[in-house]
C-alpha cells in the first residue's frame, strides 16, 4: 500500500514541478504601485509593448515598500515605484541596475466638500496638516510602507509632528480602498494626482490642496540586478525600460488623460 | 456610489454577455481549486485511512493537529509558502512564486487538514466488518481499504465539497502566492479584493455570483447523490 501511495506523491511532485517549465517564454515580471494600476495606467501602457516585442508582462501590484523587497529577493525581474529615497539605497545595496526617470505628477490631498479644517486655498502643505491637526478632523493615512505613504510621514516630519489620536486613522489598504475609507468616512487623505482623478467620478470627496513642491511625485523604473540571479529575465526587462522612456512610451503616458487632465507627467526624453 | 440593485443588474449583464475577462478569471478558479482538491485527495485518503484503523504511537495526538489545522488562517499559509518559494528562499530556484502551481500548492496545505479530519471521522464511523470481511475474504489490505472507502463514499463526497469550499472562496493564500496577475493568477476571489479596492462593485459583485451559483450547483448535486444513496442502502 505504500508503495502505492509514494508513487502516487511522486507523480503529483513531478506534475507539478514539470508545468512550469512550459511557461519560460517571453516573460517578465514587473511590480508596481497600486497607483500605476489603480490609476488605469498600465492597461494603455502595456498591450503596445507586448503587442510589438511579444514579451508579456506579469503585473503585481502592491505598495512601494513591497515591491521593492519583492526586487530584491529576486521575486520580479523590474520594479517601477515612487519612491526616491527608497530606489536610490536599493540601488546603492545593489539589489537594482540602470535606474530611469519615467514619469511624474504630484500628491494633493482630498477632503469632504465641507472642508472643516478649512485647507482650501492654501498652497503650503505644512499649513495645511497643521490646519487639520488643530481641528482634529479625520485623516485616513495610508499605513501600508508604499511610496505614497512614505511622503505622508515625510510630510509630517517636515511639521515636527508625530500624529497620534482618534483623529489619525492607518487604512494599511491601497489607495483606492484608502480613497473609498476617507469617502465614507468624511475625512481628509493624501493621495497621488493619478489614482484620485480616476476615481473623483465615484467619490463624494473634493480636491482641497495642491501646488506644494514638496508635493511632487517621481516614479522610477529600475531592472533586478541580473547579477545576482543569473536567471532573470533581465534583457527583457531592460527592452521595456527602453520602451517606456522611448518617445513611443512617453507619448502613451503623455496622451492618458481622464476628463482632459493630465494623471502623469512623462519626463524621460521630450514628447514631441 | 452606484447602488446594490444597479451592480447587480451590471453584474448579470457582464456574466451572461460572456465578458471574456470575468471568464478567464472564473476558469482559473476552478482548474486551480479543483486541481488542488484532487491531489489532495490522493494523499489525504488513505493517510484518514491510517488514523482510522491504524494502531500507533501518537495516533490521537496526530488527529488533534488536524482537527486544530483546520483553523489556521489562509494568509499564514500563504506567507509561509511565500518564504519558502520566493528567490531568496530554500525553494527558490523551482521558480514557482507567482504561479498557478504555487497556488494549488497552497491550496493543498488549506484542504489538506479538511480533506483528513472528515474524512477520519467517516471511515470511523464504517462499519469495521466490511474491512474484516473484506480481508476474511482474502483480499489484500489495499483492495480492503478500497472497499471500505466504497462503503463511505457519501461521507466521503461531503468532505471534498467541504475542502473544495473551503480553497475556492480563499482569499489571502491565492493573493500571497498567486500575487492576482491578469490572466495567470488572477482568481474569483483576488479579483474580487481587487475590484472592490478600485470601487468596480458591479465586477465584484458579479464574480460573488459566479461563486454562488457555483456553491449552489455543488450542493445540490451532493444532495441528489446522498439522495441516491439512501434508496440503495
Amino acid at each position: 500500500m505504500l508503495k502505492n501511495v509514494s508513487k502516487t506523491l511522486f507523480i503529483v511532485l513531478l506534475l507539478a514541478a514539470m508545468t512550469p517549465l512550459n511557461a519560460a517564454e517571453r516573460m517578465i515580471r514587473l511590480a508596481t504601485t497600486t497607483s500605476t494600476e489603480n490609476s488605469g495606467l498600465l492597461n494603455k501602457l502595456l498591450p503596445p509593448f507586448e503587442k510589438q516585442t511579444g514579451i508579456s508582462v506579469q503585473v503585481i501590484a502592491v505598495g512601494t515598500g513591497k515591491a521593492l523587497r519583492m526586487g530584491r529577493d529576486g521575486d520580479v525581474d523590474l520594479v517601477l515605484v515612487h519612491d526616491r529615497i527608497g530606489e536610490n539605497s536599493f540601488v546603492a545595496e545593489g539589489h537594482g541596475v540602470n535606474r530611469r526617470e519615467v514619469m511624474y505628477n504630484d500628491f494633493v490631498i482630498v477632503g469632504p466638500a465641507d472642508d472643516p479644517a478649512t485647507v482650501s486655498g492654501i498652497h503650503n502643505v505644512a499649513e495645511a496638516l497643521q490646519k487639520i491637526v488643530d481641528s482634529k478632523s479625520l485623516f485616513i493615512s495610508r499605513g501600508d510602507a508604499s511610496g505614497t505613504h512614505k511622503k505622508e510621514l515625510y510630510l509630517w516630519k517636515i511639521l515636527g509632528q508625530k500624529p497620534a489620536g482618534d483623529w489619525y486613522r492607518e487604512a494599511g489598504q491601497g489607495m483606492g480602498k484608502v480613497l473609498q475609507i476617507a469617502g465614507e468616512l468624511q475625512a481628509y487623505t493624501l493621495t497621488d494626482r493619478g489614482t484620485w482623478l480616476a476615481y473623483r467620478s465615484k467619490s463624494p470627496l473634493k480636491l482641497l490642496m495642491e501646488g506644494d513642491k514638496r508635493l511632487f511625485n517621481p516614479y522610477g523604473i529600475i531592472a533586478v540586478n541580473p547579477a545576482r540571479y543569473a536567471d532573470s529575465h533581465y534583457r527583457a526587462a531592460m527592452e521595456f525600460i527602453a520602451w517606456v522612456t522611448s518617445v513611443e512610451g512617453q507619448t502613451v503616458i503623455h496622451d492618458y488623460r481622464i476628463d482632459g487632465n493630465p494623471l502623469f507627467i512623462p519626463m524621460a526624453v521630450p514628447v514631441p | 456610489m452606484d447602488s446594490l440593485v444597479d451592480a447587480s443588474k451590471q453584474a448579470l449583464m457582464l456574466l451572461f454577455s460572456g465578458d471574456a475577462t470575468l471568464w478567464t478569471i472564473v476558469s482559473i478558479s476552478f482548474k486551480v481549486s479543483a486541481q488542488a482538491v484532487l491531489y489532495t485527495a490522493v494523499l489525504a485518503l488513505p493517510l484518514a485511512f491510517i488514523l482510522a484503523y491504524g494502531h500507533f504511537p501518537g495516533r490521537r495526538p496526530l488527529i488533534a493537529l488536524f482537527n486544530s489545522l483546520m483553523a489556521v488562517p489562509a494568509v499564514v499559509i500563504g506567507l509561509t509558502l511565500y518564504l519558502l518559494l520566493s528567490r531568496s528562499g530554500p525553494f527558490g530556484n523551482l521558480r514557482l512564486l507567482f504561479t498557478q502551481q504555487a497556488m494549488i500548492l497552497g491550496q493543498m496545505m488549506l484542504c489538506l487538514p479538511v480533506l483528513v479530519a472528515m474524512g477520519h471521522s467517516a471511515i470511523q464511523a464504517a462499519d469495521r466488518r466490511a474491512w474484516e470481511t473484506a480481508l476474511t475474504l482474502g483480499a489484500s489490505s489495499w483492495r480492503a481499504m478500497q472497499t471500505l472507502l466504497f462503503e463511505v463514499r457519501f461521507a466521503l463526497f461531503a468532505a471534498l465539497i467541504a475542502g473544495f469550499g473551503r480553497i475556492i472562496a480563499e482569499v489571502g493564500s491565492s493573493m500571497m502566492v498567486g500575487a492576482n496577475i491578469l490572466n495567470h493568477t488572477r482568481n474569483i476571489p483576488t479579483a474580487i479584493a481587487l475590484e472592490t479596492s478600485k470601487g468596480e462593485f458591479s465586477q465584484g459583485i458579479a464574480l460573488g455570483l459566479v461563486l454562488l451559483i457555483l456553491a449552489l450547483l455543488l450542493n445540490t448535486a451532493l444532495t441528489l447523490l446522498q439522495g441516491r444513496g439512501e434508496m440503495i442502502a
